[in-house]
This record gives C-alpha cells, sequence and structure tokens, in this order.
C-alpha cells in the first residue's frame, strides 16, 4: 500500500503494508534513524515523534494512520538550526547516553509549544512517558523549565 | 604533586535549594564545557549500533534454550519452513574454541550438548529481514532430556546438581582482621537481602560484524570494553585480522562490561559462515530475558558492640548467586566482601563470602558491582543497633564513622577519610526547605505519612589491590598540525569521557581543550587503556592522559628547550621533524602493597565518600514511596567537570532509588525473568524522581588527575538504605530485603 503524508515538512510517499510500524518506515524507509526503538511497545518513549503536533510513540502507530498527517521527527524539530530545547539541554548536561534525548526533545518542544510557562510538576507529567536511566531527569528539568526563557517569552 | 591536601565544600546554595553550586573555573577544569557529544545526540544524527546499515547486511537472531538444565537431544529444522536465504549456525560452526573469553573458561559461545541455564544460545540465525531472521528462529526445534536443577542459592554448595566444580562455589573470600572473638558487648545479629536488578540502558545490546578485504572482521557495537571483545572474537577465530569498533553506545552501567564479548562472537560466527555483514540487536523482550543482571545477595551480620554504638567486632556472611557461569562473579563478591563494612571503624572483623553457581542466566557487572549489595545490609543492621540500644540511627553512625589514620579490614591506613565531610556537607543542605511533590491524581494525601532517611556509604575507587599493575593500562597522544589526538579504548558511554579526557590534557599542556579530540576507540587504532569499569576512567586513565601530556612536554623540551607548548612546537617543526606522538602506560603508587592471598593491605588507591538523605512519604492505603527530595552529598576528588560529575551522582541516585522500591525481577519456574517487559519491569519515571539537592565535596587525591577520583558507581551505595530508614520513621515498619515494592510495604504495615 501507498501512503503519502509530510515528513518534516517534505512531501513523502512510501510503499509498505499498511500495518508497519512508523517508526520502521522512518528508520529503515527514510533513514531518519534519530527515532530510537528502545522497547517496541510504546513504555520508552525513545520513539517520539509529533504528528500533527501531538508527541507520540512511533513505534505503536501503523504506517496507515499518518496517511495526509504532518509528522515531524527530531530532524526536523529545528530544521538546520537548534531547538531551545536542544540548546537548553546541552548547556544544563540533559543528555548523558543520549538515546533517550530525541524523544525527550520531542515531548519537551511539545510541551513548551502548549504551554511556554510549565511549573516543575507539568514539565515531570509532560515527560512522564519518556525514560532515561542516565540522568535521573534533574539536569532534564532543569532544561526544560529554563528553555521556556530562553524562548525570548 | 598537588599541594596539600586540603577540604573544600561546594554546597548547594541555600538561597535557592535544588541548584548546584560549583566551584569558579580555572582553566577548563572546573568549568563545564557542552559534552562534545551533545549537539550530534540532540539533534538525532549520532549513530548507535542499530542505526548503522551496511550494504547487504543480514539480520541475526538467537535460539535460546526453553530449559534451566538439560542434554540437547537434537536441533533440528521445520521442514515446512522455507529456508531459502537462511543460515543457521550451532556449536559444530565454531573455528575455534566454545569459549567465551573473560576469567574463566566456563561459559561456552554456543551451548554444546548441555544447556545451564534458560535463554541460553544454542543456535544462530541470519536472514536478509529481521522478520525472517525472527521466523526461523521459531521453526528451529530444540529436543530436550531435562536434568535436576539447582535455582536456590541457599541449596548450591551441598547440591547434588554439579553446575561448576564439584561444589558449585566459584569462589570463596574469608577476610579476617584483629582477635575477633576475644571481645564482649551486646551481640546484635540480623539477615538482609538483595534482589535481581537489570541494568536497563535504554538502547537494548546491538553488534555488527563485517568481513574485511584481508580475510578479516571489524566488529562494530555498543559496549564498554573493545578490549574484551577483540580478545574474545580472536581466541574464537583463531586469528589476529580482527578490530574492534564502539559505535555511539546508549547507555551500559556493567551491563555492556562483558555480555558484548558474547553477542560479538555471534555475529562473527554468522558473518563468517555467510560472507555478509550480519548485525545481531536484541529486542527488550530478549534483552530483559537473556543478559547479566546484578548479583541477588543474602548477607548475615552480627555484631557486638559498645553500650555508646560502637563496633567492637563484625562478623558477616555473605553469600551471593552467580548464575550458571562464572563471569565476573569472583570479582563482584571481592567488593562486597571489602565493603562490607561500610564506611565504619572496627577492630575486629571476620568477613566469610561465598558466590555459587545456580542453573539461572549468568549476573555480572552492575554499577557497584557488590559493594551496594553489602552496604545496604550494613547500613540497615546500623539502624537495628540503634533500635537495640534505643539511640538515634545518626548517632550509632556518628559513633563509628572512619576517622584520620583509622586502619581499615584490611589494615589499610585511611589519609583524608571524607565520611564526617560528607556528612556534614549533606546536614547542611538538607536544613533547606523544599517542596513537596503535587500528589498524582487520585491521592488524596489523606493517608501519606512522611519520613527522612539518612545512610553513608564508602567506594573504593579503581580496580582492587593490584588491578592496575596487572593491566598497564595506556593512552597515546598525536599531534596533527595545530589540534591533538587522545588515543584510548576508555568508551564514552554518556558519562563523558570524550569531554574530560581533552580537559586534562590540554589544561596540562596549557592549551585550549578545544584543540583535543578524543578517538573513536578501535582496536586497530587505540592502545588498551583498561576496561571503562570500577570507576577507574577519569581518575585511572584521566590520570594517564596526565602522564601522557606531562612526558609529551619533557619529550619536547629535552629536544628543543623550555616554552609554551606551541612555541616548543614550532621550534620542534623547525628542526624538520615529523608532528610529534606518545604513548604512556598507568604507573601504580609503588606504595600501595596488596597481598591476594591474604586479603591484607591497601585495598584500594583511594576511597571516594557519600551521605544520602531522603525525604519521602509513604502512602498507607498502598504501601507506595513517593520520593520528595533526594540530598547526596559526594567526595569526588576533584569535580572536573562539575555538570558531569553532578549527572553521573543523579543518574545512579535514581538508579539505586529503583532498585529499593520499584525494581524486582520475578524468576520464572525454568529460573529466567518472567516480567519481560517494561511495562512490568517498573523503572522510575520523571514523575517518579524526586527533586535533587547533589553536593560536591572535594578532598583531592594525589593520584588523580587534578585530584580527580572515581565517582561512576558511588551513587549506588547509600540510597535504598536511607529510603528504608525513611520507611521505618515513616510508618514504623523494618524492611530488611530489596526491593521494597509496594506489595512488600503493605504487607509490613499489615503485620504491624
Amino acid at each position: 500500500m501507498i501512503t503519502r503524508f509530510v515528513c518534516n515538512g517534505q512531501p513523502v510517499e512510501v510503499e509498505t503494508p499498511p500495518m508497519t510500524r512508523l517508526l520502521d518506515v522512518l528508520r529503515e524507509e527514510l533513514r531518519l534513524t534519530g527515532s530510537k526503538e528502545g522497547c517496541g511497545e510504546g513504555e520508552c518513549g525513545a520513539c517520539t515523534v509529533r504528528i500533527d503536533g501531538v508527541p507520540v510513540m512511533s513505534c505503536l502507530v501503523p504506517v496507515a494512520q499518518v496517511a495526509g498527517c504532518n509528522v515531524q521527527t527530531i530532524e526536523g524539530l529545528a530544521g538546520a538550526l537548534v531547538h531551545p530545547v536542544q540548546a537548553a539541554m546541552l548547556e544544563h548536561g540533559g543528555a548523558q547516553c543520549g538515546i533517550c534525548t530525541p524523544g525527550l526533545c520531542m515531548s519537551a518542544a511539545a510541551l513548551l509549544e502548549e504551554n511556554p510557562h510549565p511549573s516543575v510538576e507539568q514539565v515531570r507529567v509532560a515527560l512522564a512517558g519518556n525514560l532515561c536511566r542516565c540522568t535521573g531527569y534533574q539536569k532534564v528539568i532543569e532544561a526544560v523549565s529554563h528553555a521556556l526563557v530562553d524562548t525570548g517569552e | 604533586m598537588y599541594g596539600a591536601p586540603l577540604t573544600k565544600l561546594w554546597n548547594a546554595d541555600p538561597a535557592r535549594p535544588g541548584r548546584v553550586c560549583y566551584p569558579p573555573p580555572q582553566m577548563s577544569i572546573g568549568s563545564s564545557p557542552p559534552r562534545r557529544d551533545g549537539l550530534s545526540k540532540l539533534t538525532g544524527r549520532a549513530l548507535y549500533a542499530d542505526d548503522l546499515r551496511p550494504h547487504r547486511c543480514l539480520y541475526g537472531a538467537t535460539v535460546r534454550s526453553a530449559r534451566a538444565h538439560a542434554r540437547i537431544v537434537s536441533i533440528e529444522r521445520d521442514p515446512a519452513f522455507d529456508w531459502t536465504g537462511v543460515t543457521v549456525a550451532t556449536a559444530a560452526d565454531l573455528p575455534g574454541p566454545n569459549v567465551v573469553t573473560l576469567m574463566t573458561d566456563d561459559q561456552p559461545i554456543l551451548a554444546d550438548g548441555v544447556v545451564r541455564h534458560a535463554e541460553e544460545p544454542i543456535a544462530l540465525v541470519a536472514a536478509p529481514t529481521r522478520e525472517r531472521a525472527l521466523a526461523a528462529v521459531r521453526a528451529v526445534r530444540v529436543t530436550y532430556e531435562d536434568l535436576p536443577a539447582l535455582l536456590d542459592p541457599l541449596e548450591a554448595e551441598g547440591s547434588p546438581v554439579q553446575i561448576f566444580g564439584n561444589d558449585n562455589v566459584f569462589k570463596r573470600i574469608h577476610l579476617v582482621h584483629g582477635e575477633p572473638s576475644r571481645v564482649t558487648g551486646y551481640l546484635i545479629r540480623g539477615r538482609y537481602r538483595t534482589g535481581l536488578q537489570e541494568q536497563l540502558y535504554i538502547e537494548p545490546q546491538s553488534m555488527i560484524a563485517a568481513p574485511r578485504p584481508d580475510g578479516g572482521v571489524t566488529v562494530t557495537g555498543s559496549m564498554q570494553c573493545p578490549y574484551y571483545v577483540d580478545r574474545a572474537v580472536k581466541r574464537m577465530l583463531g586469528h589476529d585480522r580482527v578490530n574492534v569498533v564502539q559505535s555511539v553506545t546508549g547507555g551500559g552501567f556493567g551491563g555492556k562490561e562483558e555480555y558484548p564479548s558474547m553477542l560479538a562472537c555471534h555475529a562473527v560466527l554468522l558473518s563468517r559462515l555467510t560472507g555478509l555483514p550480519v548485525k545481531i540487536t536484541y529486542r527488550r523482550d530478549e534483552d530483559l530475558r537473556a543478559t547479566t543482571k546484578r548479583h541477588p545477595a543474602v548477607i548475615d551480620l552480627s555484631t557486638l558492640v559498645s553500650p555508646q554504638g560502637e563496633l567492637l567486632e563484625l562478623h558477616a556472611r555473605i553469600w551471593m548467586d552467580g548464575g550458571a557461569y562464572h563471569t565476573l562473579s569472583t570479582v563482584v563478591l571481592s567488593r562486597a566482601v571489602l565493603h562490607a563494612g561500610g564506611p565504619y571503624r572496627c577492630p575486629h572483623v571476620n568477613i566469610l563470602g561465598t558466590v555459587v553457581a545456580t542453573n539461572t542466566p549468568p549476573n555480572g557487572a552492575f554499577r557497584g558491582f557488590g559493594a551496594p549489595q553489602a552496604q545496604w545490609a550494613m547500613e540497615r543492621h546500623l539502624d537495628r543497633i540503634a533500635r537495640v540500644l534505643g539511640m538515634d540511627p545518626l548517632a550509632v553512625r556518628r559513633a563509628n564513622l572512619y576517622r584520620e589514620g583509622d586502619v581499615t579490614a584490611t589494615g589499610q591506613t585511611l589519609h583524608d577519610p571524607g565520611a564526617f565531610a560528607v556528612l556534614d556537607a549533606a546536614e547542611a543542605a538538607a536544613k533547606a526547605p523544599f517542596r513537596r511533590k503535587t500528589l498524582r491524581p487520585g491521592v488524596t494525601g489523606a493517608s501519606m505519612k512522611a519520613g527522612r532517611g539518612v545512610a553513608l556509604a564508602w567506594h573504593g575507587c579503581g580496580f582492587t589491590g593490584n588491578g592496575e599493575a596487572k593491566i598497564r593500562g595506556k593512552v597515546g597522544l598525536e599531534v596533527h598540525g595545530n589540534e591533538l589526538l587522545v588515543l584510548s579504548s576508555s568508551t564514552d558511554i554518556g558519562q563523558g569521557t570524550e569531554t574530560i579526557f581533552p580537559m586534562i590534557v590540554g589544561d596540562t599542556l596549557g592549551i585550549a581543550q578545544d584543540r583535543v579530540t578524543v578517538a573513536q576507540p578501535d582496536t586497530g587504532r587505540v592502545p588498551d587503556s583498561g576496561p571503562t569499569v570500577a570507576s577507574r576512567t577519569a581518575m585511572v586513565v584521566g590520570g594517564t592522559c596526565f602522564k601522557a601530556a606531562t612526558e609529551l612536554r619533557a619529550k619536547l623540551e629535552a629536544k628543543v628547550g623550555p616554552g609554551s607548548f606551541d612555541e616548543q612546537l614550532l621550534r620542534w617543526r623547525n628542526l624538520g621533524l615529523a608532528d610529534p606522538t606518545h604513548e604512556s602506560t598507568y604507573e601504580v603508587d609503588a606504595s600501595v602493597v596488596w597481598d591476594p592471598d591474604t586479603y591484607q593491605g591497601d585495598a584500594y588507591p583511594t576511597f571516594g565518600w557519600s551521605c544520602v538523605i531522603v525525604d519521602l512519604r509513604v502512602d498507607e492505603d498502598t504501601g507506595e514511596v513517593l520520593y520528595d527530595r533526594v540530598v547526596t552529598a559526594t567526595d569526588v576528588g576533584r569535580a572536573l567537570a562539575p555538570v558531569l560529575t553532578s549527572g553521573q551522582i543523579e543518574g545512579g541516585t535514581l538508579q539505586a532509588l529503583g532498585w529499593a522500591t520499584a525494581e524486582e525481577v520475578v524468576l520464572g519456574a525454568n529460573g529466567a525473568m518472567r516480567n519481560d517487559r517494561l511495562t512490568n519491569y517498573i523503572i522510575p519515571t520523571a514523575l517518579d524522581a524526586p527533586e535533587m539537592v547533589t553536593c560536591l565535596v572535594e578532598i583531592p587525591f594525589a593520584g588523580g588527575p587534578f585530584g580527580a577520583k572515581g565517582i561512576g558507581e558511588i551513587p549506588m551505595d547509600a540510597p535504598a538504605a536511607a529510603v528504608a530508614q525513611a520507611i521505618e520513621q515513616a510508618v514504623g515498619i523494618v524492611l530488611d530485603s530489596l526491593p521494597m515494592t509496594p506489595e512488600r510495604v503493605l504487607a509490613a504495615m499489615g503485620a504491624r
């Protein structure tokens, strides 16, 4: 089956069985390997992308469901630039091994667009679907809390 | 070398609770430049093993044992399956010895005739797609003849089931100091237990083997120790045309210390049979069931104490379950024995440790390496002493903490022990008020009881005893034009090696750190710096970076005289000489003396010290523990890059809280992990994590670069015991077994 959608601003067309996981389409067909597979069952959040702005775990989404949608991956979060979340994560030490980092950035960016002034608890809730084993989340939360300042609010 | 030792405290700023206060920068050491690999990781450009796809790469998968202990009667291919394009490998296809080379030659690469634990690899398949490979695994039929299985480690020594040697004992270590049984006092006994824990790196194990034009093989993958893999593959192949490359690695925590050697042997075998590149990436459930875990332990302690709570005599009996093969169990037990007394003085000590074999998947390296288990027991025991004597738990600790000049159970005299410094720093920081975490939806708060707990720990930095003298780790430096390249097999698995080595080299040479970069670890290119383990990378390999830079300067100076590094380099080039290179070997301080037979001497070149204060609430309705704040104070020697240093401590602290109250490995009847998914093996999320206040205490170690000590593992040691004490204070229950899951907390409250 041919599925057409917009990925990181570019129209794409892929020919796969309709139940192929979006994650596999991104990684294998489109060679966008920034979305990672940590568990394959929607628990770890390393494969988080945004579909029409909403953060979702791409390992749970059959590609047929994104027909006509806007899909944004970590590679398209800021294009050639650096998103304020990425800059803040770099400055505050929010990334260590980095495998969960793209997913965390996608969830954090979605939060800040919706709510530029989240409380620490709101940050924790927004990131609760992204498992990180390196940081204890302390510096990730610091980074996301400071990223809103850097957006020029 | 670094002047007189001095104690500097960098406490949390009381005006801004929750923030770390960093020492002022001095050149680059002590500052926190953005990590070198940060941008590529943040933008998704960093390539991890599973992101690599060599041309014509096949996918490998593993046929595993369903039984705990059985004879393999037959391995057959289902005739109904289409085997076109699929390659199957068994032990019969191995070109060399069927051994995963590590410490003891007991673990086969593929089971040959008998399986000794569930999930043991029996056969391998390679196919053009992952789906075909997984389907082929299901089409391989293994017939077994069951043998009696030994699953309980406490029954191992006298069991008729023989797994290792004739008594199933991998190692026994007996440490005696002073004259035990010569004093009198209050006798207090207790039994303490810890469970299995999964490292749970978020990137599953992954490895690629690709044929080289010269008939050799390049192995690329997720790993901590490229030279372990290098030695294992070379021995299996019987030739040296092998190089091993570390790809960007998504966490290790010990789980990628020894296991990748087996995975690499598997990928190389399939590549050899097919003549094509082969990639094996584990699915999460397979990774959880098959790979190593933290050793579970049962520890009996009995002590004689004075009426004031001073330890007079300590007897410890430690049992650990190593699983079916030896892996690193001997060394894990050694660290447990050496840390069994905790950071406390005791004149008469008798510690006997045993690690045994069972028909369960092998346990292996995990951050802390035996020390967290031992110190959980000792800290809980001190709480028991406090209970019996009617003392404050902290007062018991104060009465016994190591002081300057004290002698440890191995006879090592301590200089500048940081026990009181970290306690004072943590207590000062814990005075600051904190905001209670908002309760979760559905939790009313009416049933919540608050408690605070405090625990301390010490951790030996680097290898035990004469380990470093045996390894003789090397670091190379190459000048290329205006830039320098550091050659080392130490891997950056998230902790920041790529960032701190250039800082050490740059500061030592007196040049900007950004002119120095670290080469990708490739055993065909970099020397063996020793493994990335044991809290040794910053202190020992970083120390070798310092030595290499110092010796490079001396080499230039001998030829062209004094001056700045750049002036010397210019004069060197004016002589028509090629860009200089230098390789240095780590040298152990001659004053460090260790006797591995009597377990007496200097167990470690130095120790790190930590104090943890936990504030939590227990939900009396559900037994759930909610963490509000955790204050840690850790003696790090010198924080080379404080953001990285505190990041290590915070991550390790949460991993320890997971071990304390969330993470439970449930074994099935065949001894393999039954809760093999992230839906039922629970690790902490951002909602579960407490606010963390991280105090870096700096008591410089003269043998470490710029005073740095190893800090990777110590955050794992103290938190669980602080949690148990806080739960005890909150709801009056005494828990001496880990994990303290809601079910167990609830059951204990029901029994009050």
